[in-house]
């Protein structure tokens, strides 16, 4: 009844592809969100300034004018090295981007935007003088971190978390249209090639709900594990 | 007169390659498309997301769970599929090459229009519903002590009071579908992110032809934000003066406790 003429192997590769990038982008994007939230929340003016123009930057333009932004810019500026190598040091030497990188690079800044604010709000959001017991007790800065900012903190963050993750996994499709071969591009082939948009897009729709609805499962299980010992208020 | 005073501008214009007046027409016409696309479908999405919304909140389970699947399936596939699916499923509906609707269907334009509505209905409606539910039992109480019946109930209380809930989730889902109009230009649509792409394309100059159109993203992504904001204030008149308040006790250490 499902007839994928022969693109069920792809499909499945597309697959892996489009989950490999939005879990290597979700961790950039997570480790520059931390960043960013702290250099928002930091005294000094000049992080704070350049936190708040990365997030204003980022969040105020579409994701595929940046993600062609930063692909086509980079593919020319890579061009212009490597012109420039050649020229001063004789060097032979074509460096051509990886789609892959360049996808997971430019997912994880853009995100990196989003994950920056939910961070910023959690990590306010931590009772004081936990922290303050915390250096009563001798911990280094680095250990109360692990120990006592981050899991409380997960506790507030999870909601947008969960929904920047939702956002991520989906905006993964946009890679097929700057040419990594995703579900999505290697859908798009089949379909132009068959006639049959109706199989090939449905499906890729069909593993994308089921993608969807099992993050959902797995933060619902999170939300529970960071909620502990907070029974009955609301987070 | 006015060609005279604006030559010295064309000159400039011209010495800049790119930029020339042929693609800032190219970029207008986009700013103008995107512009039109978004606003019918959100002008759409959200004439249609009000009785869903209501059908979404039902106790009635033939009412409530299509809303549910539709909404469920919208927000758990990407935009872009939604939009390959109708734009290049249009075709193989039967006999529609040949009806009156065929001309319409086959620009892009349609098609995305259709798309991005669904989109923005489903995510609107979930963002409503959220809002009606969580309208407070007193307000209810009082509308109905009062003997109102139910549809003078819903106009006066339960929807205003809602739509002010709903303002920060919806204004940002203003922003959002401005963002995702931008897909529009893999189906062919010379959006604003078209006109990028086209002048990418004839000049090879990625940084001028996409920095210049994110600026203009940016702009308008900035004027809807201060719309949006004059509007949560409008509706929210016994706010007026706090945040002024707020920044003030802020100076003088966190006086006021932050919510989780």
């Amino acid at each position: 009844m499902l007839n994928l003429h022969g693109y069920g192997v792809r499909l499945v590769e597309g697959a892996l592809v489009t989950i490999e990038l939005a879990a290597a982008s979700l961790i950039i994007a997570v480790l520059l969100g931390l960043v960013t939230a702290s250099a928002k929340l930091s005294k000094r003016r000049l992080p704070h300034l350049l936190a708040t123009l990365y997030t204003t930057l980022i969040r105020g333009v579409p994701d595929l004018v940046l993600m062609m932004l930063f692909f086509f810019g980079g593919q020319m500026l890579m061009n212009d090295v490597s012109d420039w190598l050649y020229a001063r040091f004789g060097l032979d030497l074509f460096i051509n981007i990886d789609a892959f990188i360049a996808g997971v690079l430019t997912i994880g800044l853009i995100f990196g935007a989003y994950m920056g604010e939910t961070f910023r709000g959690a990590i306010q959001a931590v009772d004081e003088g936990q922290l303050e017991a915390a250096t009563a007790c001798g911990m280094s800065q680095a250990l109360i971190f692990r120990r006592i900012r981050f899991p409380l903190m997960m506790r507030h963050a999870l909601p947008g978390l969960s929904n920047n993750w939702l956002v991520l996994l989906k905006t993964t499709a946009l890679v097929s249209v700057i040419g990594l071969s995703d579900m999505v591009h290697v859908a798009t082939q089949a379909s132009k090639a068959t006639l049959e948009p109706f199989t090939f897009m449905l499906f890729v729709g069909a593993i994308y709900l089921l993608l969807t609805s099992l993050s959902e499962w797995v933060f619902k299980r999170l939300t529970r594990k960071y909620n502990a010992g907070f029974a009955g208020e609301e987070s | 007169m006015i060609d005279t005073l604006l030559s010295p501008f064309a000159i400039w214009l011209a010495e800049r390659a790119i930029f020339t007046p042929d693609t800032l027409a190219v970029y207008w016409q986009g700013v103008e498309t995107t512009l039109s696309l978004v606003s019918l479908s959100l002008l759409l999405g959200f004439l249609i997301s009000l009785p869903l919304s209501l059908a979404r909140g039902s106790r009635r389970g033939w009412l409530r769970r299509p809303v549910q699947a539709f909404t469920y399936v919208f927000r758990g596939t990407p935009l872009l599929v939604q939009l390959y699916l109708i734009y290049y499923g249009v075709v193989f509906i039967d006999d529609v090459q040949e009806s009156w609707l065929w001309p319409l269907v086959k620009e892009p334009f349609l098609p995305a229009l259709v798309a991005f509505t669904l989109n923005t209905v489903a995510y609107t409606t979930e963002i409503f519903h959220g809002a009606i539910a969580n309208t407070p039992r007193g307000e209810l109480e009082a509308a109905r002590a009062c003997g109102m019946s139910r549809p003078l109930m819903y106009r006066r209380i339960v929807f205003p009071s809602a739509f002010r809930r709903a303002l920060p989730a919806y204004g940002n889902e203003v922003i959002l579908t401005l963002h995702a109009s931008a897909i529009a230009s893999t189906v062919t649509l010379m959006d604003l992110t078209g006109a990028a792409q086209f002048v990418y394309s004839r000049f090879y100059a990625p940084f001028e032809a996409f920095i210049f159109a994110a600026l203009i993203y940016l702009v308008i992504t900035l004027t809807l934000l201060y719309a949006l904001r004059r509007l949560e204030a409008r509706f929210n008149p016994q706010l007026r003066g706090v945040r002024k308040q707020r920044r003030k006790i802020m100076a003088f250490g966190n006086a006021i406790p932050q919510k989780p």
